[in-house]
């Protein structure tokens, strides 16, 4: 029953990932289109005159200025109109004004992105690496390592960042002097927040990864591949890695989405520059454009992500490549 | 114990092995004083239920025991060389080059990340078997040797786009690629079909005839019978009984190796008492025969004493105090409680299914036909059996059945009245069907519901995992709501399928696996059901519990005028409880008739491939694939 | 069997493991300990002191812990170990609030998403892959944007990030118990849909999530702390372990005590959660599966 359909599958598989891919796309504009729906649904939604609320609770602005907002946000317009004219300019990169800032969030958010940046990869490098070494080297290996592994690890990942942070500049950069206390000019400066910023990541990662390691070498192929003549170590990189590398792959999709919005805190512990602070800001001085492009910039970021690694699923696992029958 | 070996320099000597496992509660010896030998191009089948120790036999000999275990031998000597002294750089050297391992079902033991080309590759390039340029070139013929056809294409796919069949070669090919001199399969056959299983086994036997030394592993007695050429019995990690096959087969000497041949329905004649377990016997002490608890014959020595080796001719031996010497005495014989059932009461119609029609959407977004045009009836008090392969629609037409899978087509009628499908008008009685819209909807077949029942493959799965017994089969009794009347009533049923009322208050997860299945069918019978549809109910479960659930199934339903609508790919089981036959291929129902008529006259040639490849103990030797089935009278 | 010649050890040793699963009991014990001590400080702070967390002492300000100061004193001499017995329940309430909303509101969704038909799964479906989309700390970021800063409102706004996490979790568990055997066989015993929602599918599936809620408070004491942190929670002088934390912040250099000890206190409240969890998560698991 099964191998005519195999067959088929087979020559099908290529054009499975061109097809997965095109389907993942697909979604994720939808998500995004989505996610603006949800951001202009909540500039029409917040109580009081949405006028006030764009301009936050402690500018004092001139009538013409109100007035200016009120032709540029089309609040004469109907409602579906005003719509398609917000996604319409999203589309183009413009993602409102900031009144307060007398700004384009665009802009404002293009001046801070960089930093954010270095700081959000060099977290994930840390923290991938942290984790493949801690799971790769104990996962199934003596009681005693594995608990430590795993203790450091809960440790890790329930330390609230914000402070191992202000532990980590008390002992690093008052105490010994080793790295600044603030700023973004040097990669000495980077090391602390990207090292605060990948630790509870690296805790969680490592405990995913160590789980679906564990869980491969019980399985039956790796009977077989040790039967082969294989070491344990070869068995660990050839086969085990790979099926652990599916579930590892997903949250650590996830998690670098939350680490842009664990920026935020670490970027205030550090007195960095960067889409943190200016988030910070912004929420503290309700100026709702500028929190909703970066809420909109992070989603877009995420679903990038979230698109590259079913991708990548599809690419190793080709049990994937295939939707299953919707039985 | 020891038997005479079979060559002068046996390829493997397995002397007094012992293997002790230490998992977090105390020591368990798995496998007990357990001696062979095996030369080249023989086959040594060892067979036993799970946990009986050989499994974990075989792996010792690849030194894949794992680290929470302690094997231990006098000698354990393969090709002149001494493996206990081996380290692990040693064995890494010898796995797979020495000896191959073929594990069952090739979906998981394959790599499923992998290619089937890779996989196979794997052997070659760790012992450098070629060079490199020339392992694809030899994956491919290694390929072509166990009869994959178009091994090109084949190589570039992965496990599970291929059939199961298919798998099972691509995996014992990378168990030979580097030419062992010893390959030991477990279980290498058990997730096929019979038709699929024959062939594999056919391949086996074509690698031993090329010199290749066999270590067969089964649970199957009648799936070694026509390869090994020797037999021994395992039961709680000892070697109960050890010959020559026929020897083993013809003339059993240890109730354990009995009871396993009688507990084969395909070898005795319809509606015979299958399982010849002793209940009751007191506990034997840690020195006593481990068979002492379920063995009619046990007395207080055997449950003080382990027995010696009791010779039993030239290279045979069995393990007991009291080897049933008496030939005469053959194991059918022994066990047949009653002969050949009576012909089964004819009562009127209860389910009529009229050409039900199912298909689902595949992968690749082309249609499957679970089900097509198929129509049957069911009446009271009969059994019918339903046989085909994986795939063939049998679960699918159960569950239409049952009123859980809506057809596409057809109708299914419940005594008399619409139960599943179209509600087509002409006849229609005023029934479970409400008639709205033309289909039937479960609103309507609510209150019919308790004269239709299921039994399951995974009764475990079937139990909500918070519920006691009491709780499992009081949700099901028909009547007492609550209170005493309704525990009575629990009480009567678990003693009906032979529990006893202990067993109350106990959760699913603490209970074996023969045992959830009497729970099962318990509650299967609370609501007083007209039919009672099973769905392999004892493929799961090992020989001896097989027979005793069979049995047990059989009795109930003579007793109680239960009419049986019994799924299963096996045709022995089928042949055991059936009147009648339905044979499924592809969704189709391609022959049908009196379960005698269909076993002796087959008519579709479908149905004369499955019985041709019913593998049989009795007759060893490869003339048995091909031979038709007989009922034995 | 009595060994005749040499017996010899084969492959790797055994291994002492029935050490191994009493191991890790310890862990649990401390976990405990320190979770009940937690909860009753944080019902009855005064207890464990007779000091005022409120009571400011210029004289003794930035004092360095020692005998009449364990955790020594803050820039205007509030003593610090006073001022966390009193910041407990005020950081317990709001991980706690915002848990039990985000579970209860995910079960809403969750189950609505499952046993509501295709229509309402779709659209909250979809609903939940695009807030999943938004980094929790933004979202919540954004709901104190639109709704302003306070204590009622990091609840709500914590609880309206993790909403969506626990959506999916109870839809997926419904789901597996949806088309589980024993659903099937209540459906084959005639039970009507409410009662099999009620006795069957309700119990099962929210079981493993009130598991993973345990781990999942740990969380969210750990974004309230956050956000308070941020100057967006709760408003001084009250005491809570993440507004000291932050207060503590600006003295890093001649006080370092005023931050590390109340940042301490949510870590070792939060490992202790999560001690605790991940053992009813394995428990859990030993007791549904065969």
């Amino acid at each position: 029953m099964r191998s005519p359909l195999a067959t088929r599958r087979a020559l099908f598989s290529r054009r499975g990932i061109i097809q997965g891919a095109a389907e993942r796309l697909l979604a994720g504009t939808a998500v995004m289109l989505g996610a603006a729906t949800l951001a202009f649904a909540a500039l029409q939604l917040v109580p009081g005159d949405t006028v006030a609320v764009l301009l936050g609770p402690t500018t004092t602005a001139s009538p013409e200025i109100r007035q200016q907002i009120r032709t540029e946000f089309g609040f004469d317009q109907p409602v579906p109109v005003r719509y398609a004219r917000y996604v319409g300019n999203l589309l183009h990169g413009d993602l409102g004004s900031s009144y307060q800032l007398q700004q384009p969030v665009s802009k404002l958010i293009n001046d801070q992105i960089w930093p954010t940046v270095q700081l959000t990869v060099a977290a994930v490098a840390v923290a991938v690496v942290i984790a493949v070494v801690s799971a790769v080297v104990t996962a199934g290996r003596r009681p005693a390592l594995r608990a430590t592994a795993t203790a450091w690890e809960l440790v890790a990942l329930s330390t609230p960042p914000h402070w191992l942070g202000i532990m980590l500049l008390t002992v690093f950069s008052f105490q010994l002097r080793i790295f600044p206390v603030a700023g973004a000019q040097s990669l000495s400066s980077l090391v602390l927040p990207a090292v605060t910023l990948a630790l509870s990541v690296a805790g969680v990662l490592g405990q995913v990864l160590r789980e679906g390691l564990e869980a491969a070498l019980e399985q039956p192929f790796v009977v077989t591949a040790r039967s082969r003549g294989l070491s344990q170590s070869a068995v660990r990189l050839r086969h085990a890695f790979r099926h652990a590398a599916t579930p590892l792959l997903t949250l650590a999709g996830w998690l670098t989405g939350t680490l842009l919005g664990g920026t935020v805190v670490i970027e205030t512990v550090f007195s960095r520059p960067g889409i943190g602070s200016l988030t910070m800001q912004a929420v503290t001085s309700r100026d709702l454009p500028v929190v909703l492009g970066v809420v909109l910039l992070s989603a877009f970021a995420v679903v990038l992500i979230f698109t590259v690694v079913d991708l990548l699923h599809l690419v190793i696992d080709p049990r994937l490549r295939t939707t299953e029958a919707a039985l | 114990m020891t038997m005479p070996g079979a060559a002068d320099h046996p390829l493997l000597v397995v002397d007094g092995l012992d293997v002790t496992f230490h998992p977090g509660s105390g020591p368990v010896r798995a496998v007990r004083d357990v001696s062979f030998t095996l030369g080249r191009g023989e086959c040594l089948a060892l067979v036993g239920e799970s946990g009986s120790g050989k499994s974990v036999t075989a792996r010792t000999l690849v030194g894949l025991i794992g680290a929470r275990a302690a094997a231990t031998a006098r000698r354990l000597v393969f090709d002149g060389r001494d493996l206990s002294t081996l380290t692990e750089p040693q064995w890494q050297a010898v796995r797979g080059r020495r000896i191959g391992l073929v594990l069952q079902d090739a979906l998981v033991s394959l790599d499923p990340l992998r290619t089937v080309g890779a996989e196979v590759a794997e052997t070659l390039r760790t012992h450098r078997v070629v060079d490199r340029a020339e392992v694809r070139g030899r994956v491919l013929s290694l390929l072509t040797d166990v009869g994959i056809p178009d091994p090109r294409q084949r190589a570039r796919q992965y496990p599970h786009q291929l059939s199961g069949g298919l798998r099972q070669r691509a995996l014992i090919a990378s168990a030979i690629a580097a030419g062992p001199a010893l390959l030991l399969a477990d279980e290498p056959t058990t997730a096929l079909d019979v038709t699929v299983q024959a062939q594999v086994l056919d391949l086996l036997r074509r690698l031993k005839h090329s010199g290749m030394a066999l270590l067969l592993i089964s649970h199957d007695l009648a799936v070694v019978a026509g390869l090994a050429d020797t037999i021994a019995v395992m039961h709680s990690g000892l070697i109960v009984e050890q010959g020559p096959t026929d020897r083993v087969l013809s003339s059993p000497r240890h109730p354990y190796t009995r009871a396993l041949l009688a507990a084969a329905p395909a070898m005795h004649a319809k509606g015979a008492r299958l399982s010849d377990a002793a209940s009751g016997q007191p506990a034997a002490g840690p020195d006593g025969c481990p068979y002492a608890l379920r063995c009619r014959l046990a007395d207080q020595r055997c449950r003080d004493e382990l027995p010696a080796p009791a010779d039993a001719g030239p290279g045979h031996g069995a393990l007991c105090w009291y080897p049933m010497a008496a030939p005469e005495e053959t194991p059918h014989r022994l066990s047949v409680v009653e002969t050949a059932r009576p012909p089964a009461p004819r009562g009127g119609l209860l389910i009529e299914a009229e050409s039900i029609s199912k298909r689902f959407r595949s992968p690749d977004q082309t249609w499957h036909h679970a089900a097509r045009d198929v129509s049957f009836q069911l009446r009271a008090g009969e059994a019918l059996g339903l046989v085909g392969e994986s795939g063939s629609g049998k679960t699918t037409v159960a569950r239409i059945v049952l009123g859980l899978l809506e057809p596409d087509e057809g109708t299914v009628r419940l005594a008399g009245a619409p139960w599943n499908g179209t509600a087509n008008g002409a006849g229609a009685s005023a029934g479970a069907a409400g008639q709205s819209g033309g289909r039937i909807r479960e609103r309507d077949r609510r209150a019919y519901r308790r004269r239709i029942q299921a039994i399951y493959q995974d009764p475990m799965g079937s139990f909500d995992p918070r519920y006691t017994v009491e709780r499992i089969i009081g949700e099901a009794v028909a009547g007492p709501r609550r209170g005493r009347d309704r525990r009575v009533k629990i009480i009567e049923l678990l003693d009906q399928v032979g529990l006893a009322a202990n067993m109350l208050q106990r959760r699913p997860r603490e209970l074996s696996g023969g045992q959830r299945q009497r729970v099962a069918i318990a509650r299967a019978l609370a609501p007083s059901p007209d039919v009672i549809v099973c769905d392999e109910p004892v493929s799961a479960l090992d020989v001896s519990i097989q027979a005793q659930i069979l049995d047990l199934l059989t009795a109930l339903q003579r007793g109680l005028g239960v009419a049986l609508l019994f799924i299963s790919h096996d045709l022995g089981v089928i042949h055991h409880v059936s009147d009648r036959l339905l044979v499924m291929k592809d969704g189709r129902v391609v022959e049908t008739g009196d379960v005698r008529q269909v076993f002796s006259q087959p008519v579709h040639t479908y149905t004369q491939e499955l019985l041709a490849a019913i593998p049989r103990p009795g007759k060893a030797g490869e003339a048995e694939v091909g031979q038709h089935a007989t009922v034995p009278p | 069997m009595t060994a005749v010649g040499s017996v010899v050890p084969l492959g790797a040793g055994a291994v002492p493991s029935a050490r191994r699963r009493r191991r890790g009991r310890p862990a649990l014990v401390v976990a405990a300990v320190v979770l009940l001590l937690v909860t009753v400080v944080a019902i009855a702070p005064g207890l464990f002191t007779d000091a005022s967390p409120t009571d400011t002492d210029p004289v003794n300000a930035l004092a360095a812990p020692g005998g009449s100061h364990w955790f020594g004193t803050d820039q205007i001499g509030r003593d610090v170990f006073t001022r966390i017995l009193y910041g407990a329940r005020t950081s317990l309430l709001l991980g706690l609030g915002a848990i039990a909303l985000a579970v209860g509101g995910g079960t809403l969704l969750g189950l609505t998403a499952a046993l509501g038909g295709r229509v309402a799964d779709l659209v909250l479906m979809r609903l939940a892959d695009i807030l999943i989309a938004m980094p929790p700390v933004l979202l919540a970021l954004l709901v104190i944007a639109v709704l302003g800063a306070g204590t009622t409102n990091t609840v709500l706004a914590i609880a309206a990030a993790l909403i969506p996490v626990y959506g999916r979790l109870v839809r997926a568990e419904a789901m597996v118990v949806r088309r589980s055997g024993y659903v099937e066989a209540a459906v084959g015993l005639g039970l009507r849909r409410g009662l099999l929602v009620a006795r069957h599918v309700l119990p099962n599936a929210l079981g493993p999530v009130l598991v993973l809620a345990t781990v999942g408070f740990g969380t969210a004491l750990i974004y309230a702390s956050a956000l308070s942190f941020l100057g967006l929670g709760t408003r001084p002088p009250a005491p809570e372990w993440g507004l000291m934390l932050s207060e503590g912040r600006d003295f890093l250099q001649t006080a370092w005590w005023i931050g590390v000890f109340p940042g301490a206190a949510i870590a070792v409240t939060v490992i202790a959660v999560n001690v605790a969890g991940r053992y009813a998560q394995a428990h859990f698991a030993g007791r549904t599966t065969r």
